[in-house]
């Protein structure tokens, strides 16, 4: 029974980490490549998951609804940079910080206006209930769904990343921007193309997260953070440190949450393993991330050597 | 010269008037001033603009007025934020010189801007925020509670549990103050046992680690605090885990309202929970309340809103009961007391704490016969004349 609940738990690690993975993603290309802080991030999977809302409605088809709202977000993403973004490179961080953060403010209401405060997205019925994956262990179905995406789209980004053309571009300017510039790279057009590719998988982790949670506004500030927890234990600019840190941050949240308390039972008496159990389940990621600035200042996977 | 002098005699008006004031007797007011501070954006919205639509709705039905005087209800907007809230306030009542303060959702909140009102003698009409300490050792005889006390739902919901013979439950509550308070009013009331009990973050929004757990515990019942977006998710997933199947789900009243089975839709269904008020109540007032905030907002009201208008009802009552004469406070504190309104709840009088004692009802969510799901209360209710367990610790008598 034991083995069951921790094999369940770290299904639920394992999932919560992918969704954060293809935040992140977005996030550390984004930092690393172009050097920017992007805080409205978080604002693009709620992007994703409103438009997702609205064409599961519209077309009737889940589907259908989750691959327009990643392309639509993508094409939105790629508007945003060339039109607004891409004049904030040559800024400071700070004023970066301050333009981005405007732009949740505008972003939040901008979307209340068009689409209300939340929306209704329901899973595929078919995907609604559990499933027995072994004697014991039920899994609701569309966590399932939720895993097998995030791992697919980790596995695919990889290849983008390694061995692709572009990928080696992306990687070139992440470790070394003017070294890139210098050999000849389109350097506005691959930020273009990276900033929408960001802002896709966003709009896939709000869309599949939205039957989960709640689509509403100011969603993406919460998780925002964590992306950026994800990212810098990672290292900035490293997919293969977001997606690590990503899985980490996951695994550590849920067993924080759920094991961690039982240990506690073990050894502290019941009133203090209650109070402190909540209590340093809310921190662990945190205690986590300063371990690894302690230990490794610049992330476990640095893109910048 | 004509100017000269007018000005002179602006200046003597000026500083004459609030001698001239404060040594007349009270005299019937030409209006009512209501400061309105709720939480108005953001995700948690909607309680505060359901409580503002049935404040409103109070007003317009009674022709912009309160109690006989023109009603003059100033709203803004504390976007969920102590600092925000507490500002305006401040600005309600030295700017504005407000008769009465109310709309606050979120004791938190409250609790941060309340001094200002009372520090400045100013009344304060809670229509929904009502936690323990006000109720006992910080009562006010300027702060009436016209909603619930924070812990009420949860004693009901425990004693629902004892009269459907469940033997274990389950509690999840976020980690914080309220959060522990509401399940301690369940384990008041509760005789079985508690076989787990788990705190959550606040705002979390992912329970698939707690449900693990409830499932490898086994209750027969869970049973959760998790007012807002928290329970919308927690409910969705439940159901998606397949638990309501061996387990039964119990929630506070507003856990199980309008503003939640919209989104987590058809799972709601056969749910029960714990409230002061449905909106079937067949009482006069009541009909008149639901029938007529349909047809203003083309929707269902929730028992936020049922609070909003209640508020503006008991302030209406006072006013009316003192002629208007606002600036006699202990006349109008005495007539908030005796709460002469018809409450769209049924009955409802205040404890010497000012906190209510009312009944509180189970509900089950059924359908309204137009495809949709709506709250249905039982008869009888499983809590009657129910005050709180802090009056003891409250000087006022």
């Amino acid at each position: 029974m034991a083995g069951v609940l921790v094999l369940e738990q770290a299904l639920n690690g394992l999932q919560f980490g992918l969704m954060l993975f293809l935040l992140a993603a977005g996030l550390t290309l984004v930092f690393g490549v172009m050097d920017m802080i992007n805080l409205a991030h978080g604002s693009l999977y709620m992007v994703g998951a409103f438009l997702a809302a609205w064409l599961v409605a519209l077309t009737g088809s889940f589907v259908l609804g989750v691959v327009g709202a990643v392309a639509l977000t993508g094409v939105f993403g790629m508007a945003l940079e060339a039109g607004l973004l891409r004049t904030l490179y040559a800024r400071d961080h700070l004023s970066q910080v301050l333009a981005t953060f405007a732009l949740i403010l505008i972003l939040n209401d901008g979307v209340k206006m068009i689409f209300g405060n939340d929306l209704p997205l329901s899973a595929p019925a078919a995907l609604a209930g559990p499933v027995e994956l072994l004697p014991g262990l039920q899994y609701p179905a569309y966590r399932l769904l939720i895993l097998g995406v995030g791992l697919a789209l980790a596995l695919l980004l990889w290849l983008l990343v390694q061995k692709t053309r572009m990928g080696a571009l992306v990687r070139a300017g992440a470790s070394n921007r003017e070294m890139a510039t210098a050999m000849g790279t389109d350097i506005p057009r691959l930020f273009t193309v990276v900033f929408g590719i960001g802002a896709a998988l966003c709009a896939v982790a709000g869309a599949l997260l939205g039957p989960l949670l709640a689509v509403q506004v100011g969603m993406g500030e919460n998780i925002l953070i964590l992306a950026f927890v994800v990212i810098v234990i990672g290292g900035i600019g490293s997919i293969r440190g977001a997606l690590v840190g990503a899985i980490l941050v996951g695994a550590i949240d849920t067993l924080g949450r759920t094991l961690l308390q039982h240990v506690l039972r073990e050894f502290l008496p019941p009133q203090w393993a209650s109070a402190a159990g909540p209590a340093i389940a809310s921190i662990a990621v945190y205690v986590f991330m300063a371990i690894v600035l302690a230990i490794k200042p610049r992330g476990l996977f640095p893109a910048r050597g | 010269m004509s100017m000269r002098l007018s000005r002179a005699a602006a200046v003597a008006a000026l500083i004459a008037g609030p001698l001239a004031i404060a040594s007349l007797p009270a005299e019937a007011a030409d209006k009512v001033k209501v400061g309105f501070v709720s939480t108005l954006s953001g995700p948690s919205s909607a309680l505060g603009i359901d409580i503002r639509d049935g404040f409103l709705l109070a007003v317009k039905l009674g022709g912009g007025k309160l109690g006989g005087l023109p009603a003059e209800v100033l709203v803004s907007d504390d976007q969920f934020k102590p600092d925000v809230a507490k500002q305006l306030f401040e600005k309600d009542i030295k700017r504005d010189k407000v008769d009465f303060m109310t709309g606050v959702v979120f004791s938190n909140i409250m609790l941060a801007a309340l001094p200002e009102a009372l520090d400045n003698k100013t009344i304060y009409i809670s229509p929904n925020a009502a936690p323990s300490s006000m109720a006992g050792k910080d009562c006010s005889p300027l702060f009436f509670a016209v909603s619930w006390p924070n812990d009420a739902y949860h004693e009901a919901a425990g004693q629902y549990a004892n009269t459907r013979d469940l033997k274990s439950v389950y509690l999840v509550a976020p980690n914080y103050q309220a959060g522990k308070d509401s399940l301690a009013g369940f384990k008041r009331m509760f005789k079985g046992q508690v076989v787990g009990e788990n705190y959550t973050k606040l705002g979390q929004l992912d329970y698939a680690a707690e449900l693990a757990e409830i499932r490898a515990a086994k209750p027969q019942a869970v049973y959760i605090f998790l007012p807002g977006g928290m329970g919308i998710n927690f409910i969705k997933q439940y159901v998606g885990a397949g638990l309501g199947k061996d387990t039964v789900l119990l929630l506070p009243g507003f856990s199980a309202d309008q503003d939640v089975i919209g989104p987590v839709g058809g799972a709601m269904a056969g749910l029960f929970n714990t409230a002061h008020w449905s909106p079937d109540f067949s009482n006069a007032a009541n009909q008149k309340f639901v029938a007529e905030f349909e047809k203003e907002y083309k929707r269902v009201p929730t028992l936020y809103a049922a609070q909003g208008y209640d508020a503006a009802l008991l302030i209406g009552a006072a006013v009316r009961d003192v002629k208007g004469k606002l600036d006699d406070q202990p006349a109008v504190l005495k007539a908030l007391k005796a709460a002469k309104f018809d409450s769209v709840r049924g009955p409802f009088k205040f404890n010497s704490n000012n906190y209510p004692i009312q009944n509180y009802y189970v509900r089950t969510i059924g359908n309204d016969g137009k495809g949709g799901l709506i709250n249905k209360s039982f008869n009888e209710p499983i809590l009657k004349n129910h005050g709180d367990a802090y009056v003891q610790s409250c000087a006022m008598k």
